[in-house]
């Protein structure tokens, strides 16, 4: 999608500038959101990324209207919702513990949302029976929800919240509970039922792996803010920010000195004396010592002097199967990881203490802010 | 080849179930000889009573059978003509009991259910202090505390003379010796017995249930009516269940709070042994009063299991 068909594109959630402090029982309040603005657009499917306590799911309970924000505005699609209680608000959420009403049968769960809305026994009926066929739990309609495994309450869960047909969808951590294998497969039946859908998915996760194959946009957030916002390519291949860069994927961090910029991109002197050209973040003006990020995949042995960026000596290696990860200890003693896929070649024969140098793929090399 | 004098292994786990077995009933046997001497006991000497001869100073007559004393349960003799009629006093005081008992149990849940709510949504660590409070009238003996009520309610009372001393009204309003009085007592006395097994199934839900009820669209008394009453349903049972049997058996709170005119049965079969000398009528009324406490919970458990089963 090019940013003008984006432009176009409505937007469903817009957080303006919005805060929420937390007051604790002696007066110490504790700030979960800082004055944080997203737009979140129409169909997207949206992650909100961080690990906990960053406030991803306090802001998906303001959204929700379970907690109400303590300054800033919440639009849905352009109308402030602050003063909607949760019943009223057309969204509907799928709980990290999926939260199924224990005193009902499935068909009777997901039944739920659509009678306290007031829909005729026949429509909630076809409603009910269209849910479970699209979360292929046809089969349990009748079954108690303790009778069933984590995989079809969570099934279950998102039948639930998708029947009444909310204008956007909020999933907080809906996968955690789940083993790998399970979690697999349900990244990719939620990937389906968002595209299926047409709805906007506002999805919730620390689990950065989750939030880069099942999402349009991500949101990376630390400590109550927001600190970026892209595509999962944009915040892999140019993260602005070091935390991003450090949460996201493995990276190098690599201390260097700012010799000139222009356009966007920095001309960057690392220790070993090369000088490569790094981008640099929009907005951002780098000078004298800035970090510089390059991801372990963009790194390769290199023989030739005029090719190297960087000079270190060789640590280990560890084995991967489909990859192996070659620890290098750079000249100014900072640590290195570079990967190398097994595809055709064996396991290079370094031996520890060696000496290396390091080429780095052209356009790869990344400033972030510190 | 197996060793044919080893024992199979089917014989080792039967004798060590035997042994099971046994260990447990030695361990249950202190209290299975309490209940049966102190319980079952009792209640078959009653039993026999109820079909024995009345002394005429009380007691029975030994080695007699009558039926008189369950007759008199229902119906009685005219003292001057001998014709048949229906107990009339027996009746309303049948009535009274177990309306009073009914209309105890109901307000017990209506004023312990926000109370059990409230101290199950206090934070963690709070929620002992307010069980400890509610268990404090436990302390003091019931006898003492319905002599408190007295003294509350009396035409001289603290309500009266308050209401007196407002201008509100300028004759007290008679409530002691009324309905009224017993059941402000026996709400009193049987409340903690409601709220700690609502508060017991209240603590146990998860309220992010509500949160989801609210998410979807749930009003707040729909999320009452749909989520929290169908969950708390085994702590309304418990609870209905430990306020309506002693309310119904109930004797101190009516015999200081109704006096001599508004008895309950508790209060008629302590007559029976005492001023009314009929030992079988007393008897036949006790067993009488177990079978209606039976009948209604077995009537009340199935109607609350079933419309579980309804909803879910």
């Amino acid at each position: 999608m090019t940013d003008r068909e984006a432009a176009v594109r409505l937007a469903a959630i817009e957080a303006r500038s919005v805060s929420k402090v937390f007051t604790g029982f002696r007066q110490d309040s504790f700030r979960a959101l800082d004055r944080v603005d997203v737009t979140i657009r129409e169909n997207e499917f949206f992650t909100l990324l961080g690990p906990s306590g960053c406030g991803k799911t306090t802001l998906l309970r303001l959204i929700a209207g379970f907690d109400f924000p303590s300054e800033g505005e919440i639009l849905l699609y352009g109308k402030d919702i602050a003063p909607l209680p949760p019943y009223k608000r057309p969204v509907n959420t799928v709980f990290q513990n999926y939260a199924l009403f224990p005193h009902m049968t499935v068909a009777q769960n997901i039944a739920f949302g659509l009678e306290m809305l007031g829909k005729g026994r026949e429509e909630t009926a076809a409603r009910v029976d269209e849910m479970l066929k699209l979360v292929r739990m046809e089969a349990m309609r009748d079954r108690r929800t303790s009778q069933i495994s984590g995989g079809q309450q969570q099934r279950v869960a998102l039948a639930r919240a998708l029947a009444p047909r909310p204008k956007v969808l909020l999933l907080d951590e809906p996968l955690s509970a789940l083993d790998y294998k399970l979690r697999k497969e349900m990244q990719v039946e939620l990937k389906r039922l968002q595209l299926e859908t047409g709805i906007t998915f506002v999805f919730v996760t620390h689990d950065q792996e989750e939030a880069l194959t099942m999402s349009d946009r991500i949101a990376v957030m630390s400590a109550g803010r927001i600190l970026q916002v892209g595509s999962p390519r944009d915040i892999y291949d140019r993260p602005s920010e070091r935390f991003v860069a450090d949460f996201i994927g493995e990276t190098n961090f690599i201390t260097g000195t700012v010799k000139g910029f222009a356009k966007g991109r920095a001309e960057v002197a690392l220790p070993g004396g090369a000088v490569i050209s790094a981008s640099v973040p929009e907005g951002h003006r780098p000078a004298g010592t800035v970090t510089v990020v390059v991801r372990p995949e963009h790194a390769d042995f290199t023989t030739t002097a005029k090719e190297a960026a960087l000079r270190g000596r060789f640590d280990h290696a560890v084995f991967f199967g489909t990859d192996t990860h070659y620890h290098i200890t750079l000249a100014d003693g900072a640590p290195f990881i570079l990967r190398l896929q097994n595809d055709t070649t064996d396991e290079l024969p370094l031996t520890r203490g060696e000496a290396v140098m390091i080429r780095v793929a052209p356009g790869t090399a990344q400033v972030v802010r510190d | 080849m197996t060793d044919p004098s080893a024992p199979s292994a089917q014989r080792v786990i039967d004798e060590a179930r035997a042994r099971d077995v046994r260990s447990r009933w030695l361990l249950s046997a202190p209290a299975l000889a309490i209940i049966f001497f102190a319980a079952i006991g009792p209640l078959f000497v009653v039993l026999i009573y109820s079909f024995m001869q009345k002394g005429d100073y009380g007691d029975v007559k030994p080695w007699t059978f009558s039926t008189d004393g369950w007759f008199n349960v229902l119906f009685e003799r005219d003292l001057f003509d001998d014709t048949l009629g229906l107990a009339w006093a027996n009746l309303v005081i049948f009535w009274r009991s177990v309306k009073l008992s009914v209309i105890t149990t109901v307000v017990t849940l209506l004023l312990g259910f926000p109370t059990a709510y409230f101290i199950s949504t206090r934070p963690e660590h709070r929620r002992d202090l307010w069980l400890f409070l509610i268990t404090i009238p436990f302390w003091t003996n019931l006898l003492i505390r319905t002599f408190a009520i007295q003294e509350v309610v009396r035409n001289e009372g603290i309500v009266n003379s308050a209401l007196i001393g407002l201008g509100l009204i300028h004759e007290p309003i008679q409530i002691m010796f009324t309905d009224t009085a017993i059941l402000l007592g026996m709400v009193y006395v049987y409340l903690p017995l409601m709220v700690l097994p609502l508060y017991a199934s209240m603590e146990k839900i998860d309220f992010r249930l509500v949160e989801a009820g609210y998410d979807l669209y749930a009003t707040r008394f729909a999320v009452l009516r749909r989520i929290i009453i169908p969950l708390v349903k085994p702590g309304i049972v418990a609870g209905s269940i430990l306020v309506f049997i002693p309310s119904l058996g109930a004797y101190v709170t009516p015999k200081l709070l109704g006096g001599g005119k508004n008895m309950m049965l508790g209060n008629l079969i302590e007559l029976q042994f005492g001023q009314g000398r009929n030992w079988p009528l007393g008897s036949a009324l006790s067993i009488f009063l177990m079978i209606i406490v039976m009948a209604a919970l077995l009537v009340y458990v199935r109607n609350a299991s079933d419309s579980g089963g309804r909803h879910g």
